[in-house]
């Protein structure tokens, strides 16, 4: 079987899992919708400005159901010794990561998708205006945060305090993307154009890359019994 | 009688501390208060800072100290996921937790020259916030060994943390610069151009004595992650010999 279409099946079965049992998407929307609703009564954004502290908001519900949505990713695997069946299968391990990847990618646009108009109607803003710049915004940033995520959850959740150890470790490290999320994010709602964020829009492209080559190497190291 | 113990009690010829590791930690000796001498006998004090601004003799080096310790914990990572070879994750340990030692002295110097200085305690400064991100990144290094099973998982965990961290760091540190805006409050470290030939000298002093510092606690943390081996071995070894072995040795203890 081809890389990709090895890729693909990992990415796959996680998708068909979720879409049998559902236990997964409705906890990730629940729980981010309820970042949301407690930020609207924390700030109240009659009085704040939206553009200052929306973006922030919106960002830390993507941030914590992406780290819910990575136990979870790894978590299967552990229950009934899943992990086992892939590490004798035939298949290259990075594979295995960049499918992980890209099931976690999915969960967290699924995430992304409903609670960006969500919010434009929570805080009454005009959040829709520029959607291909704040399609790649939330693609590349998502991507940085899974690549990184997906590599420390295959390590934490072999630990008993994998609830606690993840983010631990994910969140000074994902510490770039979540500076170049909330700054991109607030420049496009903004409506200001492209030149303004590009630097920004490199940032996080550079960290996707940087730390997807380098899991793709470390990945293997993960996850040896 | 001591019959009860493991057989073989000697210390292993390598268990020893070597002649140079000796040298080292005298060196080492001498320098703390040579420069502690310089610092605040021979160094002038600061025109407009006071006295304050002797805290950078130990502040700065101390930075310099958590960059090596994190930059040697990387290489050493590195090297053991390629030769997984014990000794370098025992380096890669120590660096790291000589790294969060001096980060930490760091993060409280720091506010303690600010607070006079700049009037706060705290700004969202790119060196400060980076600095505190690098410290949080590798107290999660040490987090994780603790909660690995064995020593060959936290060596393999930990070897990925240490390289993933050491590549964020310069990503980090462009991130929070440009966070702040593409021009920054120009805050500016003591000294740069203009700084007294004098407090030069003791301030490359303090370079030197917490170099050899670092490298006197290196050696030692090393040496003491080997010994922790050891006993574990040994223990595991006195698990394994058959119960009547132990009672015939308790036996033989109490006459």
């Amino acid at each position: 079987m081809s890389y990709l279409g090895t890729v693909l099946l990992v990415a796959g079965k996680d998708l068909r899992t979720e879409i049998r049992s559902r236990e997964q998407v409705v906890s990730l929307f629940v729980f981010a919708l309820l970042i949301l609703v407690v930020f609207n009564f924390a700030f109240d954004f009659t009085i704040v400005d939206f553009g200052s502290l929306g973006p922030g908001v919106l960002w830390v519900a993507f941030i914590f159901s992406g780290v819910l949505a990575l136990n979870h990713s790894f978590r299967i695997e552990r229950e009934q010794d899943r992990i086992e069946g892939i590490l004798v299968a035939p298949i290259d391990r990075s594979a295995f990561y960049l499918g992980k990847v890209a099931a976690t990618m999915m969960f967290m646009s699924a995430v992304e998708a409903v609670l960006v108009p969500l919010a434009a109607i929570l805080f009454n803003q005009p959040l829709t205006t520029r959607l291909g710049a704040l399609l790649l915004v939330l693609l590349l940033n998502t991507l940085g945060f899974a690549a990184v995520g997906t590599l420390f959850a295959a390590v934490t959740t072999q630990t008993r305090r994998s609830e606690v150890l993840l983010p631990l470790l994910l969140f000074p490290a994902a510490v770039p993307i979540a500076l170049a999320a909330v700054r991109t994010t607030s420049h496009v709602l903004a409506g200001r154009p492209f030149q303004v964020y590009a630097n920004w829009v490199w940032l996080s492209g550079g960290y996707d890359l940087v730390f997807l080559a380098a899991a793709v190497l470390l990945f293997d190291f993960a996850l040896q019994e | 009688m001591r019959g009860a113990r493991i057989p073989d009690e000697r210390i292993p010829d390598d268990m020893m501390r070597p002649m140079w590791s000796r040298v080292l930690q005298i060196t080492t000796l001498l320098a703390v208060p040579a420069s502690l001498y310089m610092v605040f006998v021979v160094a002038p004090i600061e025109e407009k800072m006071g006295v304050i601004q002797k805290i950078f003799y130990f502040h700065v080096p101390s930075a310099f100290m958590a960059f090596l310790g994190v930059g040697l914990c990387a290489v050493m990572s590195v090297l053991y996921l390629v030769t997984r070879q014990r000794r370098w994750d025992l380096v890669a340990h120590a660096a790291a937790e000589l790294g969060v030692v001096f980060c930490t002295i760091v993060l409280i110097t720091g506010p303690i020259w600010a607070r006079p200085v700049w009037g706060v305690w705290w700004t969202g400064e790119v060196r400060l916030t980076s600095t505190l991100v690098l410290w949080l990144i590798y107290v999660g290094y040490l987090l994780l060994r603790q909660n690995a099973e064995n020593r060959e998982q936290a060596a393999r965990w930990a070897a990925i943390t240490g390289i993933v961290g050491a590549l964020d760091m310069p990503i980090i540190y462009k991130s929070v610069e440009w966070w702040r805006g593409l021009h920054p409050v120009v805050l500016k470290m003591s000294g740069g151009g203009g700084l007294d030939p004098v407090m030069g000298r003791a301030f490359a002093a303090c370079v030197v004595t917490f170099t050899l510092l670092f490298l006197c606690l290196l050696v030692e943390r090393v040496r003491l992650g080997r010994l922790e081996d050891e006993v574990e071995s040994l223990e595991q070894q006195a698990a394994r010999r058959p119960l009547t072995a132990a009672t015939d040795a308790g036996g033989g203890s109490s006459r």
